[in-house]
């Protein structure tokens, strides 16, 4: 990690994991505390919305919903978009193979975590080992905040002021920039990067929330072709390996 | 407000993670390293950014969140850690806030 030759006294810890693992959960906690506000005012209880939050695990989905509900939009308006927003889960699980490990229910467990942040914690490593490492201490730490924060929106309601006020709705972006750099290696990567930005900015204004950041995974698509392609040809040059 | 719209919405998010991770798991060695699905977690990435920094709803928006983005984008050039990434984009977007 390029963080380590800057460890010094003042960070609680000299393990750059540990130490992204945790400024991600500071962020996450303060937009926790966001949620449970707006999900009391929405209507559901305090006990619904951790509920929510510890077992649905998915910010933006839930954030959604607990939105469009409080705005009066209903369940029936409300689950689409969230659960648009919560189908990048799934195409997170693709890629975490021998990531999500262990026992079936070690395995289930993890999977209840696969999100943004610990899937892409996970993929800036570079060995399998440590993969796996920052994908268990961010879900960590990131279900501890997600969970406290919750807690605490929940019970003091409004009054605690907006995220935006302290700047934290830039924080995400941030984060995900710093976790897309180590994963940009070489002109295809760039690629697919520029690929999905475009796309996702095509679609924005024409398609529900969530939809364009599903599609932008079709970025990837030349990328995965090429490498297809790249290993036919090598295995025509040697038939020995099979084929 | 009844408990069946949270159950619902709690049984759909974890059946999507789940499904992920089951297929995932169902692709034979070769299969994923033929395809290195990794890099399909590229370019949503890429969404995300650009999304959560230059729209509001079905919009697009530039403000505070764009220079706090141009900061955090020197910031990750030079390599420097996390946290002060983090910060730097958040006291970049409420000081303009307080500002402008």
């Amino acid at each position: 990690m390029p963080g380590q030759s800057r460890d010094n006294a003042v960070m609680s810890s000299r393990d750059p994991i540990v130490r992204n693992a945790v400024s991600i959960g500071v962020a996450t906690a303060v937009y926790a505390v966001s949620f449970g506000v707006l999900s009391v005012a929405a209507g559901f209880s305090v006990v619904q919305t951790c509920v929510m939050s510890l077992v649905c695990f998915t910010g933006a989905s839930q954030l959604t919903f607990a939105s469009v509900i409080g705005a009066g939009g209903g369940v029936a308006g409300a689950l689409p978009p969230a659960l648009l927003l919560a189908g990048r889960n799934a195409l997170y699980g693709l890629s975490l193979k021998g990531v999500v490990s262990g026992s079936v229910p070690k395995r289930a467990l993890r999977a209840q975590v696969v999100i943004d942040e610990t899937t892409a914690m996970a993929h800036a490593q570079t060995t399998l080992a440590a993969k796996r490492r920052a994908f268990d201490l961010t879900a960590l730490c990131l279900f501890t905040a997600w969970n406290l924060g919750t807690l605490v929106g929940a019970l003091a309601g409004s009054g605690l002021g907006n995220p935006g006020d302290y700047g934290l709705d830039a924080v995400f972006p941030a984060v995900f920039l710093a976790l897309l750099a180590p994963q940009l290696r070489g002109p295809e990567a760039m690629r697919a990067a520029v690929a999905g930005a475009l796309i996702a900015l095509a679609l924005v204004t024409v398609t529900p929330a969530g939809v364009p950041i599903i599609a932008s995974a079709l970025g990837a698509v030349p990328v995965l072709l090429a490498s297809t392609r790249r290993r036919r040809v090598a295995l025509e040059r040697a038939p020995e390996a099979g084929q | 407000m009844s408990w069946w719209p949270v159950v619902a919405l709690c049984a759909a998010a974890y059946a999507l993670k789940a499904l992920g991770v089951v297929l995932g798991e169902r692709l034979d060695r070769e299969t994923a390293e033929r395809w290195s699905l990794e890099i399909v977690v590229v370019p949503v990435l890429a969404a995300l950014i650009v999304v959560q920094s230059f729209t509001t709803g079905q919009r697009f928006v530039l403000d505070a969140r764009t220079p706090a983005l141009l900061v955090a984008a020197v910031l990750v050039w030079r390599k420097a850690p996390f946290v002060v990434i983090a910060l730097a984009a958040a006291a970049t977007a409420a000081l303009l806030r307080l500002v402008v």
